[in-house]
Parts: structure tokens; sequence; C-alpha cells
């Protein structure tokens, strides 16, 4: 009974933040501006399925994609059991689905080989990461703490596998003494090959301590895990699905036409279009931005991307900036908006929502030499396995230097120069145009 | 002497063009893109199609100024061009740039130029397929060939498939590169990189490129962009390869192969 208490307040305390931290971060991302992605249902679940639940854009590195695949599918399937763990923690009960029979035998018996290819695969994972030490793991926005977050991930993995072995292994060895409350129910090739030989002649009671020390340790570790995903990269099990399903599914060429820009441009150029027509401006509105200067001027889909990013590093190492040695980094643009947008949100829920803390993402965060480094080649974007696009931040960012602070390289400016004046970017006469005919 | 008829002089004489051959700045301008240029021309007049270029009236389509952050000096160009292009009721435009491609095809539309838009190796391929262009003789039999994707072809917009069509076509032996298709590394030009040094870094993004098709061991480097050309060929340059490894563009292979230049 006090088990039941304690697991039913564990469990409330867990939902309670969880819940918190979700709003949280469901706020900061509605803080970009608004962006129409209704259209297209059938096309949007379909890159979903693909990209998220089928994780194909993953197969373009075999190895990880093949480990990873193993722990997404040990999470997805392992976590069934959790549904069990729940109603037996809560009403007291023990393996209350055994009642299915063989079906629960099979069941956890293959939960088991799947704990043991997740506890594998994590383990590899970590020898790439610290042994091995692969390329794209370092670089200068893998400081200290994504370091330690990626490790910390595939530790706890490890221990919440470990612990749901071992609790299978005193729970069988119980079973063989016909326990009390101990049903006989469930197969266990991999405990007991592993653990059982450790726990031979343990008394009951022993194992009882072992199968209730280990049956919380998962279940807490269980809840623990969720609310570390808000503050983790890790994050993305969830965020994948609706950032794929509301990713950009027009050519990746395309650029967007700035509609406030357009507005301008017909004014100036229409001969019939009349100034006066347009409505008296809205002196409470907040003066609109070109471009992109902070965090609150993407779209809210660009801060989604943010909070999506795993760190992963696919988008830097096919950076062609980053392979040259220049100081673009893909994944730094997109850990960079996730910072200053965490910062920007706890700014609004301690002094409220006008203050400003004089920091900006541009400068603060992302410098323009980043920005000019880019050749818009989206190589980032083709590689990203949930369809993260920081090329869309890279030239919103660059549309504010060039629009509201004049601010391009020399260079560019006087290709813009040439552009405005003859029509090419280079300083030749629109005249001379159709010069190439005339030669031989 | 090429007879290249101006859009402006069909209309006078009351005729239209099936085509509209957009040559973009680099392709008027630059002197290693006009023989790409001549190259594609020389191709259309051979095939037989009733084609017009804008000539005087063409203005860059804005590209370069949209990617470099410019937003309104592009949508000013965009403006111009598709006041031009309306009001000779163009409908289908081919051109032998990707960049120009890129927006004409997807960043027009919205501004209110809807036009079918096709890359040079799309509409060589078609020409080829039709019968209106037969590529006889073996100019290239047993020449290592290996392309290079542009960006703004490939990656933004799906052209995988025309130009290796085409130079398999050629009877050569087709190479690929490490990079390719999807994952094709770019020549360092995009972006409006072109027109700026590259910021500071330990390499410059032509010469990884170039090393990386060198590796492929080529006769010939095809590209199907202006400014991936001229990347690519100062890449040869940098490693002094260029009387060993040739850079063509597309149409100037299928243009050689037919004898034209």
């Amino acid at each position: 009974m006090i088990q039941q208490i304690l697991f039913c307040i564990a469990l409330g305390i867990a939902i309670f933040i969880f819940s918190k931290n979700l709003k949280f971060i469901i706020r900061n991302i509605k803080l970009g501006k608004d962006l129409d992605v209704s259209d297209r249902k059938p096309e949007r679940i379909t890159t979903m399925l693909k990209v998220a639940f089928g994780q194909t854009k993953m197969a373009a590195r075999p190895i990880p994609a093949i480990l990873h695949f193993i722990v997404y599918a040990g999470f997805m399937i392992i976590n069934i059991e959790v549904l069990e763990i729940l109603i037996d923690g809560i009403f007291g009960t023990h393996r209350v689905l055994s009642f299915l029979g063989p079906v629960y035998d099979f069941a956890i018996g293959f939960f088991e080989v799947l704990a043991l290819l997740v506890l594998v695969s994590c383990v590899v994972f970590l020898v790439r990461r610290n042994v091995l030490r692969i390329k794209r793991f370092f670089g200068r926005e893998m400081t200290s703490w994504p370091k330690a977050d990626a490790n910390y991930i595939l530790i706890i993995e490890v221990v919440l596998m470990t612990a749901l072995l071992k609790m299978n292994a005193a729970d069988y060895l119980l079973q063989q003494m016909d326990a009390d409350h101990y049903v006989k129910a469930g197969s266990f090739p991999i405990s007991k090959a592993l653990f059982v030989p450790f726990f031979e002649g343990f008394s009951a009671e022993t194992l009882m301590l072992i199968e209730r020390v280990g049956w919380w340790f998962h279940i807490l570790g269980i809840l623990a895990f969720l609310n570390y995903l808000p503050f983790s990269k890790h994050f993305h099990i969830i965020m994948a699905f609706p950032n794929t399903y509301f990713s950009n599914l027009d050519a990746k060429g395309r650029f967007t036409n700035m509609p406030e820009v357009k507005k301008e441009v017909e004014l100036m150029m229409d001969p019939t279009a009349d100034p006066f027509a347009v409505p008296a401006p809205d002196t409470n509105a907040e003066p609109t931005r070109f471009g992109a200067k902070d965090v609150t001027d993407l779209n809210w889909r660009q801060l989604m991307n943010a909070y999506t990013c795993t760190e992963c590093g696919r988008c830097t190492s096919e950076c062609p900036a980053n392979q040259t040695g220049k100081l673009l980094s893909p994944r730094a643009i997109m850990m960079a908006t996730r910072d200053r947008l965490d910062e920007v949100g706890k700014n609004i829920d301690k002094h409220g929502e006008k203050h400003d803390d004089g920091k900006a993402l541009l400068r603060d965060y992302i410098s323009e030499e980043e920005l000019w480094a880019c050749t818009s080649c989206n190589a980032c974007v083709e590689a990203c396995p949930v369809n993260i696009d920081p090329l869309s931040i890279i030239m919103d960012l660059r549309r504010y230097l060039v629009l509201e602070e004049s601010k391009a390289p020399q260079e560019l400016n006087m290709m813009s120069t040439n552009i405005e004046n003859n029509g090419a970017p280079w300083q030749f006469s629109q005249a001379d145009r159709l010069k190439w005919a005339q030669e031989s | 002497m090429l007879n290249v008829p101006t859009l402006a002089q069909m209309k006078a004489s009351g005729d239209a063009p099936d085509v509209l051959f957009w040559v973009g700045c680099a392709g008027s301008f630059d002197d290693r893109a006009k023989k790409i240029t001549k190259a594609f021309a020389k191709l259309l007049e051979k095939a037989g199609i009733k084609y017009a270029v804008l000539g005087t009236e063409e203005s860059c389509t804005g590209d370069p100024a949209k990617r470099a952050g410019n937003e309104f000096l592009f949508q000013m160009q965009a403006f111009g061009n598709i006041q031009t292009l309306n009001a000779y009721e163009v409908k289908d435009i081919v051109t032998t740039c990707p960049h120009c491609f890129n927006t004409l095809k997807n960043e027009y539309p919205e501004l209110g130029g809807n036009y079918t838009v096709k890359h040079h190796s799309q509409y060589l391929q078609e020409l080829l397929n039709e019968g209106k262009l037969s590529i006889e003789g073996g100019a290239f039999k047993g020449k290592k060939i290996t392309f290079h994707d542009p960006c703004y072809l490939g990656r933004a917009n799906g052209v995988y498939e025309a130009p290796r069509a085409l130079i398999e076509k050629l009877d050569s032996e087709m190479v690929e590169l490490k990079r390719s298709r999807a994952n094709g590394l770019c020549c360092g030009a995009g972006g409006a990189q072109m027109f700026k040094e590259a910021e500071k870094g330990e390499k410059e993004i032509n010469i990884e490129r170039t090393e990386e098709a060198l590796q492929a061991n080529p006769d010939i480097i095809a590209a199907g962009c202006p400014f991936c050309n001229t990347m690519l060929t100062d890449g040869v340059k940098h490693f002094e390869k260029e009387s060993k490894v040739k850079v063509y563009d597309l149409a100037e292979l299928v243009a050689k192969a037919e004898d034209l230049i």
C-alpha cells in the first residue's frame, strides 16, 4: 500500500513537472512569427511517416542508422511494458497482463532481447563518441555540456536496460521458489543467462529486494528521463514528429519572397498604385523588421527546428564552408537559436514580456563571419535526418544585416550596385548583352 | 557569326518563338561562359528550334542579390523581368545557368511570373530523345568523364538524371565522384560567394572539390553551371593539370560531339 501511494505521488510529480516544461517550450516556439503550414496534409503525413517514423534519411550512414534504429525500436517497444508497470504501480498488482499467457511470455522474452540489443548499441555509441572520437561529435560548438548531455543519455539507457534485466532475473528466481505474489509468467532468455548465475543461492527476501529495487529504479528512471528530455538534445524523440510534419515541402532552391518587401516594391514600381490606398499604419503595432535580428523575428517553424536538433552534426560535416575550415557550422546555428530562445523565454518569465536584455541572436550568438561563409548549397538541409533547415535562419539573418544595417561585405555591395545600375553583377553595360553573338 | 534572333525582332515581324533562351549574366559577359552560350545556341540552331533571346532587354534575375540578403533588389529585378517576359507572352524558357533556372522556376511564380522553365541539360535530353539532335561519331569514345552536380540544379531542384543521360550518350566512360547527386559538394560559388572573397579558413572550397574530381582521374570534368565551371577551371589550374584535364559544360560536350565547335 505504501508503495502504491509513493508510486502515485512520483508519477504525479513527474507528469506535473514535464507538462510545465513542455508548456515553456511550446510558449517559446509560439514567440516566432506566423507561418501557414496547413496545406498538403496527406503529403505531410507521408513525410512524417517516412522521415521521422521510418528514419529514411538516417540510411545515408548505415552503421549509426542500424544502431540508432535498434535503440529507437527498442525504446518504443519496451515502453509497451511501461503500461504494465504503471498499472502494477497504481494498483499494487504484479505482472497484471500475464493473463495473456503465451503472448505475454513471448512479449517479455522479446523485450529482453531488445533490451540487450539496446544496451549493446548504446555501449557502441559511447565508444564511438569517447574512444573512436568520431569527428562529427566534436567542433567548437560541442562544448562540455553538449558532450556530457550525449553521454548522460547513453549511460542512462544502459542503466535502465540493466535494471530491467536484473529485475526480471530476480523475478524469475522468485517464480521458481513459488514465492507469494510472484505469478509464473514471462520468459527470460537474456536475464537468465546474464544475471541469474549471480543471484543463485540468494534468499527470497534478498531477491525480493533486488526485484523491487530493479522495478523502482526502472520506473523512476523512466520518469526522471522524461523530465530530462526538455533540457536535452534527446528531446528530438518527441520533436522529430511535428518537425517533419511541418517541414518544407517545396523545392529546396525556392527561398521565400518577403511579403513586406513585395508590398514596397509594388508601390514603387506600379504606376497605378495609390500610396494613399494603404491603410494607415497601426501606431501600436511593433515595427516590423526586415529579416531577423533576434529569435522572435524568426518564424515558429524555425524555432521548432531549434528544439528538434539533436546535435548529431551531419549538417556540419556536409557543410562545404565547415569542411574547408571556415567558422560556419550549421549545427552551431541551430544550437545558438535554441540557447537564445531559452534565454528569451526565461527573461519573459522573470521580467515580463516587454523586457529587453540588450542581447540578440545576431552577434551575441551568431557572428557575421559565420553568416557570410554560407554558399546556400543546401547540403545541411539535405543531411538533416529530421528535416531541420539551418539555411533559412542564415538567410533571414543576412537579410537583416543587408536591409536594416546595410552591412554586407564590400564586394557584395559593389555587386548590388552593378545589378542596380546595369542589370548584371559585374560592370558591363546592358547594351552589350548580345555581343557574344557577334563574336566568332 | 551566329544569327541570334531577339524577341523584339520576332515580335516586330509578327512572329513568336517556341522557346526563350535565357542567357544569364555569366553567359552574356563572362568570356568562358560565353563559349557555353554559343555552343548551346548552335545546338538550338542545328536542332531547328525556333528560339529567341531577350538580348539587351534581359537583366539579372536577382539571384545573387537575393542570396546575399538583398531581397529588395531581388524583387526589383524580378518585377522588371516579369514585366518584360509577360509583355512578350513568354511561356517556355530554357537557360544554361542553374541559378537563373532556379529563380525563374521557383521564385518568380509568386511574383506573377509563371513559365515552364528548363535547364539546358533537360532541354538537350529532350531534343536527343525526340531525334531532333543525334550524337554520332566518337569524339569522346573511351574518354573518362565525371560530372559535378551544381547545387541549384541537383539538391535545389532534384535534377540529377538529365546531365548523366547526356554524358552516357557521348559513348564515354562516366565516373561518379565520391560526393555526387544529393551528396554533391558545392563548388564554392553559390550564395553570392562568387562575387566576394571567401571567409577565412584553411582551404578554398573549389580546391577541395577539384581535388576530389582529380582523384577520379578523368579526362574531362563536366559542369552544368557557368559558375561551377569557373570554380573548377580555377581549381584545375591550381593543380597545374589544365593540359590533361578539361572542364567543359554539358552543352559544349554535345556541341563538340556534333562537330559544331
